[in-house]
């Protein structure tokens, strides 16, 4: 490599020059000669870094935040030559906002270097709103120039989410296409659920000991799903314990659900032409306190010994407590609910669990209905695709990172990206 | 016998209380508001923990006492932490602030107040059930509670459980760390390929068990055999996991027996 020669910092004159051998010429003036020169450099390098730190954010710009449902601007920016990672000066960038693009602006959020964005949550709909972007550095903070107006709206869809969309459609068609095909005399298979294949020995056997069957609907509200799928199997239970004329005794956590078992078991006590045998007083509320709930289910257990006790529903700390107790009355138990928490503890103590899915299987199965019965149908379509697309990506990404083909990288990612909740 | 025996222990125990609250050792019950609470809970602990032995009058007592209170309590909070600020307090802002609620916020009605009359009719229809004859009106609003609880739950579920977990197990299989630098060449584990596999595999077999309209046999019910592993041998590890958190709920009740109410630690 061919080495730069030396050159005097300091030195313009024509005459200080290096030599082609890379000495100094040894011509220039004494240091009082090079004074003015270093001043002038020192100035030149002053203002070259006052340069670096007036570079502030560029290209600013304000409006309405796309696919949302209004009340949020978003603010963006390119950052500032100072923001590197490595050996940046820039510490930040400050959002100011103004109703008026005269000002007064003030401070309303900060954004952290390498940030290109701030989304503005706090304004109206249908108000004109206007941003500077102040650059924050160590060499002091440089203001954008005053930028909008920019105004928020809501959306009537959002576009982000169109892979929802799309996976939503799929599934609901292939829900209809099967209810159609059921309702039109297509037989479908459904396997057996071995918890449910045990309700009506678990009822028959306690109308023989001549005990009560105690459902337990959970403690969550109407509004939990796992209820509405346990009430739902409530209704098969009572329709086999209306036909025994056995005892069924529902205590509940929550109002509502003490609301909705009474019409369920009251209609299944219809189906079957039993109506006198309904008694309300069977279905009754509790506490809406977990614990307290806990202890007056299982006093009820150890004085009345149901000889079958069906857990259906949303469970928490309380499902080993009463899995236990009941399990030392030497009562058959058939639990099932979709808490991941509660499952291993069912699952241990109780004689059948109906896990995660299989509680919404459940009720479809009991039923044998079109509708029910096609949605399952349905929704294990839609589980084949899912595994497809597992099989699909898992290999596309597979061979993406060995190989490295950049178009078998963005076909990865695009599948990859599909099954995203929200995308960019 | 059984029972002389269990009297002989309770009245030693008693005893024991009293020469300890008498010389000083424990707070007494009657020293005040806080040591009659301390007392009060503690033998509650203990009526509730009874249980153990078998059902008995303590337990009883525990029990009805805990139901009524929180029975009352759950009542009171529902009335006053919604009824009346979000349903009251919507429809008639200023009575609600002057009648129940001198410090309620808002006293201003909101542009679509109106609407609040609608929950306030389904309200009303559960509770015709009080009436014989018009009983069957509730269940408008238990059916519209039904539907919009799965129409909302709908995308959820969907986004969460199903879109959620098919983008979570998409991943590459080669046990190739990207590189840290830019240029620079990945690096290659064993152990997170064979992991990263067994994931995939583990979560195919047990979506396979859920799959309820194929008969489970041959090598899809193989398949799905191994999807049951799967779900015991996740459910072995929440076991232990969650009966952790349970003995350190048990460790805290202890602690309260035996430090802030018989004081000997």
């Amino acid at each position: 490599m061919r080495r730069q020669p030396a050159r005097s910092p300091g030195c313009l004159d024509r005459h200080c020059l290096p030599s082609p051998t890379g000495y100094r010429s040894g011509r220039c003036g004494g240091p009082a000669a090079l004074l003015p020169l270093l001043v002038l450099t020192i100035w030149a390098l002053a203002g070259a870094g006052l340069a670096r730190a007036q570079a502030g954010a560029s290209d600013v710009s304000a409006g309405d935040t796309p696919s949302d449902r209004g009340e949020s601007i978003t603010v963006s920016w390119e950052p500032a030559p100072g923001d590197r990672l490595v050996d940046g000066t820039v510490t930040g960038y400050r959002i100011l906002r103004s109703r008026s693009p005269e000002g007064p602006f003030e401070a309303i959020g900060q954004a952290s270097p390498g940030a290109a964005r701030y989304d503005d949550a706090d304004v109206e709909n249908g108000i004109d709103y206007f941003y500077r972007v102040e650059t924050l550095s160590l060499e002091g903070a440089v203001r954008s120039p005053v930028i909008g107006p920019a105004v928020a709206q809501a959306q009537w869809i959002n576009t982000n989410q169109w892979n929802v969309f799309v996976v939503l459609v799929l599934l609901l068609g292939f829900n209809i296409y099967y209810i159609e095909s059921i309702r039109a005399g297509q037989k479908p298979f459904i396997r057996k659920i071995a918890g449910l294949e045990a309700v009506n020995e678990a009822v028959g056997r306690a109308t023989e000991m001549g005990r009560p069957i105690l459902f337990v609907p959970g403690i969550q509200d109407m509004n939990d799903i796992q209820t509405v799928a346990g009430i739902t199997i409530l209704g098969h239970i009572a329709r086999t314990v209306a036909e025994y004329d056995s005892q069924l005794v529902v205590p509940t956590s929550r109002a509502l659900v003490m609301t909705t078992a009474r019409e369920t078991v009251r209609e299944a006590y219809l189906s079957v032409g039993r109506p006198d045998s309904y008694d309300e007083n069977n279905i009754y509320y509790v506490t809406d306190e977990q614990f307290g709930y806990v202890a007056g289910v299982n006093g009820y257990m150890v004085r009345n010994k149901p000889a079958t006790c069906f857990y259906m529903g949303a469970f928490f700390a309380e499902s080993l407590i009463l899995a236990e107790t009941s399990n030392s009355i030497g009562a058959i138990q058939v639990a099932g609910t979709a808490m991941p928490a509660q499952l291993p503890f069912f699952v241990a103590a109780c004689d059948y669990t109906l896990i995660g899915e299989e509680l919404f299987a459940a009720s479809a199965y009991l039923s044998g209905e079109p509708k029910q019965l096609g949605s399952i149908k349905g929704q294990d379509v839609g589980k084949f695709l899912g595994m497809v697309s597992i099989v699909l990506g898992v290999a596309l990404l597979t061979l993406a990172s060995v190989v490295g083909w950049e178009p078998l990288v963005q076909a990865a990612e695009f599948v990859r990206e599909f099954w995203s909740t929200e995308l960019a | 016998m059984k029972r002389a025996l269990w009297i002989i222990i309770t009245g030693i125990i008693v005893a024991v209380l009293v020469v300890r609250t008498a010389s000083g050792n424990m707070e007494s019950p009657f020293a005040g508001i806080e040591g009659f609470g301390t007392w009060f809970a503690a033998l509650l602990t203990l009526a509730i923990m009874s249980f153990l032995y078998d059902d008995n009058p303590l337990y009883r007592f525990a029990e009805h006492l805990f139901v009524g209170v929180s029975a009352a309590y759950w009542m009171v909070m529902g009335f006053w932490s919604t009824l009346v600020p979000n349903l009251l307090g919507k429809l008639w802002p200023s009575l609600t602030a002057q009648l129940f609620m001198p410090g309620l916020a808002d006293t201003t009605h909101d542009p679509l107040w109106f609407m609040y009359f609608i929950p306030m009719a389904f309200g009303v229809l559960l509770l015709l059930r009080l009436f014989p004859k018009g009983g069957h009106l509730s269940r408008w609003a238990l059916a519209f509670i039904l539907g919009t609880t799965a129409g909302l739950r709908l995308i959820a579920f969907l986004t969460a459980d199903f879109m959620g977990q098919i983008r979570s197990t998409l991943k590459s299989v080669a046990g190739l760390t990207p590189a840290v630098l830019p240029g620079g060449s990945p690096s290659f584990s064993f152990e997170t390929m064979f992991w990263d596999l067994v994931a995939v595999i583990a979560i195919m077999a047990a979506l396979c068990y859920f799959y309820f309209s194929k008969e489970h046999k041959g090598s899809f019910g193989a398949f799905s055999r191994i999807g049951i592993w799967v779900l015991m041998i996740t459910f072995g590890a929440g076991f232990g996991y969650t009966v952790m958190g349970r003995i350190a709920l048990l460790v805290g009740r202890i602690e309260f027996l035996l430090r802030d109410w018989l004081a000997v630690i």
